[in-house]
């Protein structure tokens, strides 16, 4: 049986998770536990499902830059709100999702509409959104509700004494639905196609704009979420919080092995880049002592290796053609 | 009639692309499409495909009435085209490209196993053999453009327009595409089909028209033509009728030492091993129509193309020309037919487009100073007679034909000995043309060798004392002495293999 060069990069991907798991369990053999692996789902929650809305921007050849500051906004936002009006926050949740889901469509038709790098665009709204969290405050407000009491303390606990809380679940989701939605809608086929190539997309019938607003409410949406997540993660609001997660989102997306070109990648990959960088943290934790900065250092051996494989890739397949 | 096309017209600010022209398409045939640059060929497609609206005329699809206004909306009513760059997304699976828009959905979502299915119902007949799963880009470019024809054929249905399908094919490729064109064409489609191929014509279409000028010239059975008389058509030149040539004095340059040979030149897919021996002081023309290889034999000879296969070598041995670096640096020039992005850097000054070149062989540590720059530019102002206010002018503000000056300028500065000149007067008024020529004339004097490409065969006729002729990527036949006369090059370009051409 032969497989399909398609899944060569997601492989790859996988392949570099399962060794990396193996090399950590090797020198700390309770790395594969449940506790473990319950934490690496809840401390990457936000990340992961920040990454899955990036995921399809890039596929479709684009960047967002606003989705760092968008997850501080919805912190801010989630904790002014709760504290300064009687909201429920399921309600705040729900303004919210409509509010970012808007910032970034609103992205979506200025780089459509006025034929806009997203790269300029994007980098406006994260510069937006960073100063709108600072309007609403510029400390950290601490959410005290009893209803994200709960939130907070939902969880299964698995055998083995891991908890699989509610928002390691919610990034599942997360990832579950965004491969859905790349890769078995229309709306999916059509950010590829644009991914490919915008000129021969709209040939094929592609609707540019209305595809590329979608692509970036999606990912405003997924930040909002992100942002939920991470106020129940921490607690708190606070305006200076996730600065620089876009790129490392970015970088997740990348060593999940979708070409940054756009048009070639799975959203799972995502998952798999995300959850690879997070068992990099975990491994320097378990060291004690390494320092933190060993992680940037690896991620970014890693990205250097991604973008090799893709190039090398890219020959072989020009190559046969 | 199938489609009908009457006195259709269409104008761009300053041209007529299209005067009042006729065309009819049945059903179950091939209709070739003919003419060179600029005939108008592609503002018809462009008018038939919804690109382009017309300003006048009238177009019938099965006796209606009809006026796409996008390609979408043609594809809708039946007009399905295939460009020679496929119009399909490389990063897609064939599947995805075949079903793109009409995937098969169950519960609102793609069924994968529904879309492979479809997707392999639509290739059947097309002799493919391909796992639909695999990217598009994975496949050669033959394999894509069938794909390209099967959703063309799929989602429209009636007219099937080819443009140039068949440019970047090898021969069993072409193959291939004919026989799944001929199947279409069984299966009552009426398919148009550009090409600048007159081989393929002949051995595919059955009736062909001939533009020329945005006019049509005529339309004839494919059947009761021959090569000499639609090569007349299409360049607007009956052979009986051919401009009588200058004087030549070419046993001079016969005599005169070869200073450079090249042997077996070629790469597969672009021009047909050749060898070609230069002499010292002589103009080497080269013709033959558009798409026949011309630029592409000039490009591998000046390393803009590596050569797979070949040598080059001069009294002293071999010569090194496999990138452009190494070909300036055994003194080659190359002046290329597109100027205005192959040639010049139009926000630099008319001194800085001549130095260039120069610097370049020095190498950016040593600036040639700027006062040698100064006297240089001058220089071939003065030369050349550049119409330009003074040196600093930015050269894109000069008229096309002073810019081909100030590229002859950058490589006679360099003081070649072997200058290629890709379409030198493309684009330039008569008074410059004569300019241009003589130029040509008083640097071959002085011991220059050129080799000359134009599609103007009058000019070449004039210019050059051998011209070697090129069909389909092949060069076929070099004309010497009493033979350089443009009925001889027409005559050339038609016969249907070299030795016929010999014997003719």
């Amino acid at each position: 049986m032969t497989v399909n060069p398609r899944l060569y990069p997601l492989l790859a991907t996988i392949g570099i998770f399962v060794v990396a798991y193996i090399v950590c369990w090797l020198q700390f053999p309770y790395m594969l536990s449940t506790r473990v692996a319950g934490n690496l789902l809840t401390d990457n929650a936000y990340l992961g499902i920040v990454a899955v809305g990036m995921t399809l921007v890039i596929l479709s050849g684009g960047i967002d830059l606003s989705v760092g500051s968008v997850i501080a906004f919805s912190g801010v936002f989630i904790a002014v709100m709760l504290r300064d009006t009687g909201l429920h926050p399921l309600l705040v949740f729900a303004l919210l999702l409509a509010v970012t889901t808007a910032f970034g469509a609103a992205m979506g038709a200025v780089i459509h509409g006025l034929a806009m790098p997203a790269f300029i665009v994007t980098l406006a709204g994260m510069f937006l959104a960073r100063g709108a969290s600072y309007m609403l405050t510029i400390e950290s407000v601490p959410i005290a509700h009893p209803f994200y009491d709960l939130l907070k303390d939902a969880y299964w606990l698995m055998p083995g004494k891991g908890r699989l809380t509610l928002i390691g679940v919610l990034m599942l989701v997360a990832v579950a639905a965004g491969a859905l939605i790349a890769h078995r809608t229309r709306f999916g086929a059509q950010v590829f196609a644009i991914g490919g190539g915008e000129q021969t997309a709209r040939l094929m019938g592609v609707r540019v704009g209305a595809t590329t607003v979608g692509i970036y409410a999606f990912s405003g949406f997924m930040a909002g979420l992100s942002g939920i997540v991470f106020s129940i993660y921490t607690g708190s609001g606070y305006p200076l919080a996730t600065v620089g997660t876009e790129l490392t989102a970015i970088a997740a997306v990348v060593i999940g092995g979708t070409l940054l070109t756009g048009g070639a990648g799975y959203v799972v990959g995502t998952l798999f880049g995300v959850l690879t960088m997070g068992l990099i943290q975990t491994y320097i934790v378990f060291d004690g002592t390494l320092s933190s900065w060993w992680t940037k250092i690896v991620i970014g051996v890693l990205l250097l290796l991604f973008i090799l494989l893709q190039r090398g890739l890219l020959r072989v397949t020009a190559l046969r053609a | 009639m199938l489609l009908t096309i009457r006195s259709l017209s269409k104008s761009f600010p300053g041209t007529r692309a299209l005067d009042a022209v006729d065309f009819d398409l049945a059903a179950g045939e091939v209709h070739a499409l003919l003419g060179e640059n600029g005939a108008g060929k592609s503002t018809l497609i462009k008018c038939l495909t919804g690109a382009y609206s017309r300003d006048a005329g009238e177009i019938r699809l099965d006796g209606a009435p009809v006026s796409p206004a996008s390609t979408s909306e043609a594809q809708e009513l039946g007009i399905g085209t295939v460009y020679q760059e496929v119009n399909l997304l490389p990063n897609l699976t064939v599947a995805q490209n075949l079903t793109f828009g009409r995937e098969p959905r169950r519960f609102g979502l793609i069924d994968g196993r529904a879309q492979a299915d479809m997707a392999r119902e639509m290739l059947r007949g097309y002799g493919l053999d391909i796992d639909v799963t695999r990217d598009l880009g994975s496949y050669s470019v033959a394999v894509q453009q069938v794909v390209a024809i099967a959703r063309a054929v799929a989602l429209s249905g009636k007219v099937l327009i080819l443009d140039e399908p068949t440019a970047s094919l090898d021969a069993a490729e072409v193959r291939m595409l004919f026989d799944v064109v001929r199947d279409l064409r069984d299966r009552g489609l009426g398919i148009v089909f550009v090409s600048h191929f007159l081989d393929q014509v002949f051995e595919l279409c059955d009736r062909l028209t001939v533009l020329r000028n945005g006019q049509k010239i005529t339309t004839e059975r494919v059947a009761d033509l021959d090569r000499v008389k639609l090569i007349g058509h299409m360049l607007g030149r009956e052979l009986d009728d051919a401009i009588e040539t200058a004087e030549h004095s070419p046993a001079a340059a016969q005599e005169a030492p070869e200073i450079l040979r090249f042997e077996g030149i070629g790469r597969a897919g672009v021009v047909a091993p050749f060898d070609l021996s230069v002499r010292r002081g002589e103009v080497i023309g080269l013709a033959g129509l558009l798409g026949s290889g011309r630029t592409e034999s000039a490009e591998l000879l000046f390393g803009v193309r590596t050569a797979q296969t070949g040598t080059a070598r001069d009294a002293d041995g071999p010569v090194a020309h496999a990138t452009p670096r190494e070909a300036v640096r055994a003194g080659f020039g190359f002046a290329p037919e597109d100027r205005k992005t192959d040639g010049i850097v139009a926000d630099l000054s008319v001194r800085e487009n001549i130095i260039l070149a120069m610097q370049a062989r020095r190498g950016w540590t040593r600036p040639i100073p700027r006062a040698e720059q100064a006297r240089l530019a001058d220089e071939y102002i003065a030369k050349l007679d550049i119409r330009t206010s003074d040196a600093e002018k930015p050269i894109g503000e000069l008229s096309g034909g002073n810019q081909q000056k100030v590229v002859l300028a950058r490589w006679l500065a360099m003081n070649p000995r072997f200058l290629i000149l890709d379409e030198p007067t493309r684009g330039i008024d008569v008074g410059a043309h004569a300019e241009i020529l003589r130029l040509i004339r008083d640097m071959t004097d002085a011991g220059m060798s050129m080799l000359v490409i134009s599609s103007e065969f009058d000019e070449l006729v004039a210019a050059a004392d051998r011209i070697v002729v090129l069909r389909d990527r092949r060069h076929t036949r070099e004309l010497t002495g009493a033979e350089v006369a443009t009925d001889e090059i027409v005559r050339a370009i038609a016969a249907a293999d070299p030795r016929e051409a010999a014997a003719s």
